[in-house]
Order: C-alpha cells, then structure tokens, then sequence
C-alpha cells in the first residue's frame, strides 16, 4: 500500500456529546450528498431489476388508473370538466398525486428498510427519507412524458402558466417530504404507521380531486376542502398545466399553501428530535 | 510527535429497559395507554412521585468511561458479551449518542461494524462497490481510484457484473472485506469483522489489518473475542467490564487479566466428572499452572494430575492424555508407563500425577484429551475431549527486538548458540 502521508488536511475537532450542535448536522448532510445521491441510484436501479419490462412499469401503472378515472368519472358519472379532455384533466391531477403518494409510501418505510445502515453506519438520516422522495421523483418525471404524449394526441397547448410548474412542483415536493418525515419518524417507533400510510394514501386518492375538478365542491365547503393539502398542490397543477378557463380558488390555495409549508418544518424539526434515538429503538 | 487523536471523558450511556415489551419497538396503543394512566395516576396522587415506572428500568452499558488514543496506536477493545464494547463503538462511530460525557475526535473516522453493510443482494459486484464505498464514505473519485485494487484483493475479478445474491458466502465476504480495508480514514473502527471467512482469508485480514495500522500510521480501534487476532496485532488493550474500564495497558495484561476474569479460578484447568458416571472413569483432573486461573509461564514446570475412580480392576487398564491446541491438533502426548500399579488388582480412586519439569509449549490456548481403556479386548472405556483448558503465556520471556506473535512455532527448545570464525 502507498506508505505517502495522508494527503486529507486534519479536519477540525469533532465533539460527541449529548445533544450535538445543529450546526455540525447542516454540514454533514452536505458532506455526505454523495452517499444521498448513491442511495437514490440504488433504489431506482434495484427497482425494476429482474422485470422484463423494466422502466415500463413506471408508464403503465399511472396511464392505467388514468384510463380508469376518465372511464369512471368523465364517461360513467359524466362529471363537468370545462371543455378539457378529460384525460388531461386527470392525469394533470394524477401526477402530483401519485408522486406525493409513492414519495409518502417510500418515505415512511425507508428508515425500516435501511435498519441495517442505521444501526451500523453514520449519516446523516435525513438523507434516508429525502432519496426516497428522489425516487419518487425520477417516477414522476417518467410519467411527465405521458402527459406530453397525451397533449400531442389532443393538440392541446399549454400556455405561459406551464412555466410556473416547478413552483408547483416544488409545493408537492415539500408536502409529500414533510408528512414522509413525519411517518417515517412515527414509524420507527410505533410500528402501527406501517398500516396507517396505505390507508392515508388510498383514502386520498379519493378526497383529493384527482377524477373530478376541485370546481364541483360546493363554494361553502372549498375552504374546508382545502384543509387537504393536497388540494392546493393539484389546482396549483392544473392552473398551470391547463391553462385557459380554469382559475385557482386563492384563499383556498393559501391555506393549502400554508399547510404544506407547516407540515414541511413541522416534519423536519420532529424528523430532527427523533433521529438522535433511531439507532437504539429501531 | 504523536497527538492525541481520540479523547474520550467521562462517557455513558444508559438505556430503558422496558420489561413489559421486549421487542424494543413501542405500538402506539401501548404508549397511549401508558400516557394515560400515567395521567391518572397523576390526577390520583398529584404529589407523589411517579411509581408506575417500575415496569421500566435504567441501564448503563457505559458509565464513566474516559481514556485517550494516540495518532497512529492500535488499541484492542476486549470484554465479555454485555460489557459495553460495541456500545463504545458505536457512540464513537456517531451511531448513537452518549447519555453523558464528551468525546473529541481529531480526524476522518470511519467504522466497520459488520463486512457488507448495505450491500444490496439485486446489485451487481460492481455497483455493490461504489454503493458500500460511499456508505462506508469513501467518496466517488477514491472508489474509482481503488477501484482495481479491490478487486484484485477480492479476486471476483470474473463475476464484477452478477449480482451479488449469486455469490458464495466466501465472494460475499473477500468482497465485501475489500471494500472496507480500503478505506482511507486516520482513524479506523473495527468490530469483529475477521471472524468471517475461511482462514486462509481471515489471515489475509488480519495482515491488511496490520498494514493498515503499522505502515499506514493509522489509529485503529479493533474489538474482537479472539485473542489470538486481539495480540497480533494491538500493543495496548482497553478491557471493558460491565461498562467499565478495567483495565488500559499492554495487550498481554490485558488478556491474561480478561481470560481470568473469564472464568472463576476454581474452574479453570479443572474438570470434574459428572456425578452419575459409573464404571472405571476420571473422577477429576488438574492442571497445576505456574500461574493462577489457568494461565501457565513459558519454561516453567507444569503438574498434571488425573483421579481415576477404579470399579473393576484389571491389569491392562492404559491411561494416556494428550494435548491439544486451537486447531484441534494434538501436539503431545503423555502416557502412564508404570508396570505395576495398585489399580491394576484394586478398586478405589487413584491419583496419577504427570509433572513435567519445563513445559515448552508455545504460546496459545490448550485443551485436554484424555484416553482411558482396556488393552486386552480393545475397550475404550472413556475418551473426554476439550476438557481443562489452560493458557500458555510469554509473559515472563521478554524477547526485546521483537514481541512474541502467535502461531510463530508450536513450541519453543532451549537453543545454545556459538560463533566460530572460520578458517
């Protein structure tokens, strides 16, 4: 082996103590983005190891339900959807939906899944949950192109307010990363939260507008509906995805807005308080 | 000058044990539940204090632990299951948080708590390098950079593309080690890990291990429950106990006082018959070690004594022992060459003693296996095997140039040495 002095300047003195400084974690996450973007590459390349179809899946899953909701609530229940195609319609809804479903799924077990890491290694664990909302993320974009394949079918173009969806998108980001926190923390402790996720997810899927328009809601009711956070996050998306007719409900969006940002700090200070413990409990 | 690279003070670290639920994870009915009586109690008796904790109770793995490591020192971290050792680890490798206390680290710490963390089954060899690399903190460049090297250490050089769930568990493990042993850290963490492997690939480890720490000039940290792996390569040993430090000094104190400790004097190098044998069987056997608890010197003489409790005497009865050690291996044999004995004709309990005036045999662990039987009708009448194991120690032959590593011989002869000029 090389027997030349080693070549890393001796970093600063590292203090372990009960309760560490806040500001050595900020650092570290920085210094270990390597490890976060490798867990990320891990998890979409195990993914669809061993299936034939491969990335395939990441299409058919989301075009199905798609099928599915245009089939049931714009054919069967014939619902109003403003002259848009109804496809378009759902599936501008199903992709902020189905990202914020699998990125809350992924996250809330990805501390679980990880146990053997978090029992023998050290890193900072935010960069757990937050790889596993990457993923999510690499899905969501895959199923952005069915959505550009769906416009092409029906000549549908966007207009200016396209250009305002990473600001939607980073909204959907922050909501599903701060409920992901918080499952994940519950469910390191409280197994229980493995049950609760997929019931949360399935019963959203439902109060959520994903087959229908927020629009149908009665006005004295949409302020309570936006209690959803989710709410704000897929008018958000239709506003700038459909363009034209549809108009966003403000107040009920702020609300929406301002529960996504709650939920995000509140998920992260909790995530935070938690993960000194991950280690001894999970 | 070598600088204190690791300065641990005052550290604990206490855990609740919760005797209602042992499964370590909590569901949330019960921490509901809980709360609730709890608060009850409260609302019952708001003075007093809360005695419904009694279900649950206080543990320190680690209590006042403080000691200092210096650049470049390999230090053994020994004691038995429970007295904390993988606790300290883990506190240093930042897993877990001390309770109390403080430790100041100066430099890249990297930990090794178990070969093969994070190696994902569905990746190939090759992914499974760049991913363990990064968990373990190597970053992107470094794994390129070493990238062959591991490799070749691993020599899976054949199978880089298959995924790791086709590997042998030995691939698994040499790939898995290679990963790990190169790491660049100053300061390196290491549980264990060489008990894995055949033992052609365990002293391969062992020799990178020595690399690592002796030509490298790093700080390492290696706990272990062998000895043998413990005194090649460490010169200073911490001996936990119960949470405690013990002892912090040389490495051949350490053990000997670890091996004492292990078991209690009266049983060591000892062994006693279980009381329903019958027939004509060894009662008891000893072995009368220089030193206390079964720990002999080098060169000194050694006593070994056996009870045989005679039934039916018979003038063909053959006792022998012999002497066994970590591999299994006999190395010698003694055995009772009187003519006459009084057990030949008797009955009654016998005690053969077998002195042996300077015991020669080098460092190590021994054991005995001991053959008693019929000549005449070839009996067996008993074969007891891996029975008063006694420690074999250079502790009182200090060899100055060198220290003694194990395995260098199986035993030691005087030698007389001379220099003739020659014509």
């Amino acid at each position: 082996m090389n027997n030349k002095p080693l070549k890393h300047p001796m970093p600063a003195k590292l203090t372990i103590e009960a309760g560490r400084t806040e500001k050595q974690y900020w650092q570290d996450l920085w210094r270990y983005r390597e490890l976060f973007y490798f867990l990320s590459w891990r998890d979409i390349l195990v993914r669809y190891k061993q299936t034939t179809i491969g990335i395939a899946w990441a299409l058919i899953r989301p075009f199905l339900t798609m099928v599915v909701f245009t089939i049931v609530f714009g054919n069967l229940a014939k619902l109003p959807s403003g002259g848009i195609p109804y496809p378009i319609l759902v599936f501008a809804a199903m992709l902020p939906w189905q990202f914020f479903a699998n990125s809350l799924s992924e996250c809330s077990n990805s501390l679980i899944s990880n146990s053997n890491l978090i029992s023998k290694v050290y890193f900072p664990r935010l960069i757990v949950p937050a790889s596993a909302a990457i993923v999510s993320f690499v899905d969501f974009m895959i199923s952005g192109m069915i959505m550009l394949g769906l416009m092409a079918w029906y000549n549908f173009v966007p207009d200016w307010r396209i250009l305002t969806l990473p600001l939607f998108i980073a909204i959907a980001f922050a909501a599903a990363m701060g409920a992901g926190l918080w499952m994940a923390a519950l469910n390191v402790e409280y197994r229980d939260f493995r049950y609760i996720v997929p019931f949360i997810v399935q019963f959203g899927l439902y109060i959520s507008p994903v087959g229908f328009t927020s629009n149908i809601v009665p006005e004295q009711w949409r302020l309570l509906y936006s209690l959803n956070p989710m709410v704000g996050v897929i008018d958000g998306f239709r506003w700038a995805i459909l363009g034209g007719s549809t108009e966003i409900y403000m107040p009920g969006f702020l609300l929406s807005l301002s529960l996504v940002v709650l939920v995000f700090i509140t998920g992260i200070w909790y995530f935070r308080k938690m993960e000194r413990t991950f280690a001894d409990v999970i | 000058m070598p600088e204190t690279v690791i300065q641990v003070k005052n550290l604990g670290k206490k855990y609740i044990l919760s005797h209602q639920d042992n499964r370590g994870t909590k569901t949330l009915r019960e921490t509901i539940t809980n709360s609730a009586k709890s608060l009850s109690h409260k609302l019952i008796k708001p003075s007093g204090k809360s005695a419904f904790n009694s279900n649950r109770e206080e543990f320190w793995a680690l209590k006042d632990v403080s000691f200092e490591i210096e650049q470049g020192e390999c230090i053994g971290v020994i004691g038995r299951n429970g007295a904390g050792k993988s606790t300290l680890l883990k506190i240093l490798s930042r897993i877990t948080e001390p309770t109390k206390g403080q430790v100041s680290i100066q430099g890249r710490i990297a930990s090794l708590l178990e070969v093969g963390t994070g190696f994902h089954p569905e990746l190939s060899g090759r992914e499974n390098i760049y991913l363990n690399g990064a968990i373990l903190g190597m970053s992107k460049v470094e794994i390129k950079r070493k990238f062959d090297e591991i490799v070749a250490f691993a020599e899976i050089d054949k199978f880089l593309d298959t995924p790791v769930k086709r590997y042998s568990s030995g691939m698994y493990v040499r790939l898995a080690f290679a990963v790990a042993a190169h790491l660049e850290p100053e300061i390196l963490i290491v549980d264990e890990v060489l008990a894995v492997g055949d033992s052609a690939f365990q002293k391969k480890c062992l020799g990178k291990m020595g690399d690592v720490a002796t030509k490298e000039g790093r700080t390492v940290l290696f706990v272990s429950h062998s000895m043998q792996a413990i005194a090649q390569l460490t010169h200073r040993c911490i001996l936990l106990s119960q949470g405690n430090v013990q002892f912090d000094g040389r490495t051949d104190k350490a053990v000997h006082l670890y091996l004492n400790s292990d078991k209690p004097p009266e049983e060591a190098a000892y062994y006693q018959a279980p009381p329903e044998k019958t027939g004509n069987h060894v009662a008891w056997m000893r072995v009368h070690t220089s030193d206390e608890g079964g720990v002999h010197f080098w060169g000194e003489p050694i006593v070994f004594e056996f009870a045989l409790t005679i039934v039916q005497p018979h003038e063909s009865l053959w006792f022998s022992f012999q002497v066994i050690n970590e591999l299994d291996q006999s190395v010698c044999i003694f055995w009772f060459d009187k003519s006459n004995a009084p057990f030949y004709r008797q009955s009654g309990t016998f005690i053969l003693r077998c002195e042996i005036p300077k015991f020669r045999l080098y460092m190590g662990s021994y054991t005995l296996r001991t053959w008693f039987s019929q000549r005449r009708g070839s009996t067996l009448l008993e074969n007891l095997r891996n029975v008063c194991s006694f420690e074999v120690s250079m502790y009182k032959r200090e060899r100055e140039e060198y220290e003694w590593e194990r395995d260098e011989c199986v035993y030691l002869e005087d030698a007389v040495w001379q220099v003739v000029e020659s014509d």
